[in-house]
């Protein structure tokens, strides 16, 4: 069986897999990281969302040994001990979830949406860049909203 | 998914000798299309080379007065370039607009037109901009690439190394896209080129193809009532839950004139 070492959430892991065994299994299965959901396991929902060398990607649809000797950000990765990322923070001051399922995913795809487009963002870009994440909960309006404050936050 | 065993290639060379010693290998770009496919077993290779280590395959050179874009450049790559940009605006539109930006992070140019999906964006881009294919064997053009559905010219032991891209003295792709998949129902691609006007039309039937008739028209006047008149033919179009043969050769025509109209 193949090994693969990673950096993930800063830290050094390894582990042996199938060829088969998809990055978010890996993830879940192998390092017990469940932040990160699968939703439809067809690279359309976004619920799995991670950045894979600072860029995000779909982890159900990225084999484990294609992201050997990459670094890997998982939702677990962001907060620091109690203290939320500002974009999580801003999930929860702006009511961006209700069941939660989708949001791992949503704060994942945020971060990178700032990365890219910087920390003003309207409305439309907001949405046509959550085009790959499904709610199935809140109508995004809220999600929007909080995407907009958390980007906002992550400038100060 | 079924097991299969799974090589990094190390260089072009290394990939296909691997392929040369498996059993039923493919090569994995992006693995956008093919991992869903393996999880659907509606493929089950028993070798699976992936492209991602090869350095030789990727990038965005200006040669000329022509774009070469490595076989494992994403689409956010090219979305983002500005020598794509500046030489073929169109060009980095198409790839800005292909999937999710997280499907973008991963899925290439190489992958897309050796995949040939029947809704694929780049076959149109390619076909109308005249672009030749650069494999380790050959270069082939655009014209001769597409070949039917899911098929193209490429042999077995075939890589895709890069693509070709002359600069259009205009060009924009109209696309009316499927509201879940991105995928195109129809997409329309004008280039205003040395040789004339060229049409790529991507979607409407199972294999992109240029729209002959259409550039006929356009030949003679660039401008989008020119098209009204062109019969285009119902029976070869795909009929699906998406879309009938008969919208999609309506489409067909709308999305020529929209791209008549932004090529300006």
């Amino acid at each position: 069986m193949p090994t693969v070492k990673m950096q993930v959430n800063g830290k050094s892991v390894s582990g042996e897999v199938e060829s088969r065994t998809l990055l978010v299994q890996f993830l879940r299965e192998n390092l017990h990281l469940t932040g990160t959901h699968i939703g439809c396991d067809t690279s359309q929902c976004g619920a799995c969302v991670v950045h894979v060398d600072g860029k995000s990607v779909k982890s159900c649809t990225m084999l484990a040994v294609m992201a050997d000797g990459c670094a890997v950000t998982t939702i677990e990765g962001l907060a620091s001990g109690a203290q939320l990322h500002p974009m999580q923070q801003a999930f929860m001051d702006n009511h961006g979830l209700q069941c939660g399922f989708c949001t791992p995913g949503m704060v994942m795809t945020a971060l990178d949406i700032v990365n890219r487009n910087g920390n003003n963002l309207d409305e439309a870009t907001i949405r046509k860049e959550l085009e790959g994440n499904i709610c199935r909960c809140t109508g995004y309006h809220n999600i929007v909203k909080s995407v907009q404050a958390g980007a906002k936050a992550m400038e100060g | 998914m079924y097991e299969f065993t799974y090589h990094k290639a190390e260089s072009i060379e290394a990939a296909i000798a691997t392929l040369q010693q498996s059993d039923d290998a493919k090569f994995v770009a992006g693995g956008q299309t093919m991992l869903p496919t393996m999880k659907h077993r509606l493929a089950s290779p028993s070798d699976l080379i992936d492209l991602g280590g090869i350095a030789a395959l990727r990038g965005i050179e200006v040669n000329g007065d022509a774009l070469v874009i490595g076989a494992m450049t994403t689409h956010a790559t090219v979305a983002a370039s500005a020598e794509v940009k500046k030489l073929i605006p169109a060009l980095a539109g198409l790839a800005g607009n292909i999937g999710d930006p997280a499907v973008r992070n991963r899925g290439t140019l190489g992958g897309s037109i050796a995949n040939n999906d029947p809704a694929a964006d780049y076959p149109a881009a390619l076909i109308a901009l005249g672009a030749s294919v650069k494999t380790n064997m050959r270069e082939i053009a655009a014209d001769d690439f597409f070949t039917g559905m899911f098929e193209t010219a490429l042999a077995e032991n075939e890589l895709i190394v890069s693509v070709r891209f002359p600069k259009p003295q205009a060009a924009a792709y109209m696309k009316f896209e499927n509201p879940a998949s991105r995928y195109a129902v129809v997409g329309v691609f004008v280039a205003k080129t040395k040789d004339g006007i060229r049409v790529g039309v991507t979607g409407a039937t199972p294999c992109a193809h240029r729209g002959l008739r259409l550039e006929a028209a356009l030949n003679k006047d660039f401008s989008p009532a020119a098209i009204d008149s062109v019969e285009l033919p119902v029976e070869k179009m795909n009929s699906d839950i998406h879309a009938s043969a008969e919208y999609r050769a309506h489409l067909v025509k709308v999305m020529t004139k929209r791209a008549v109209t932004a090529c300006g």
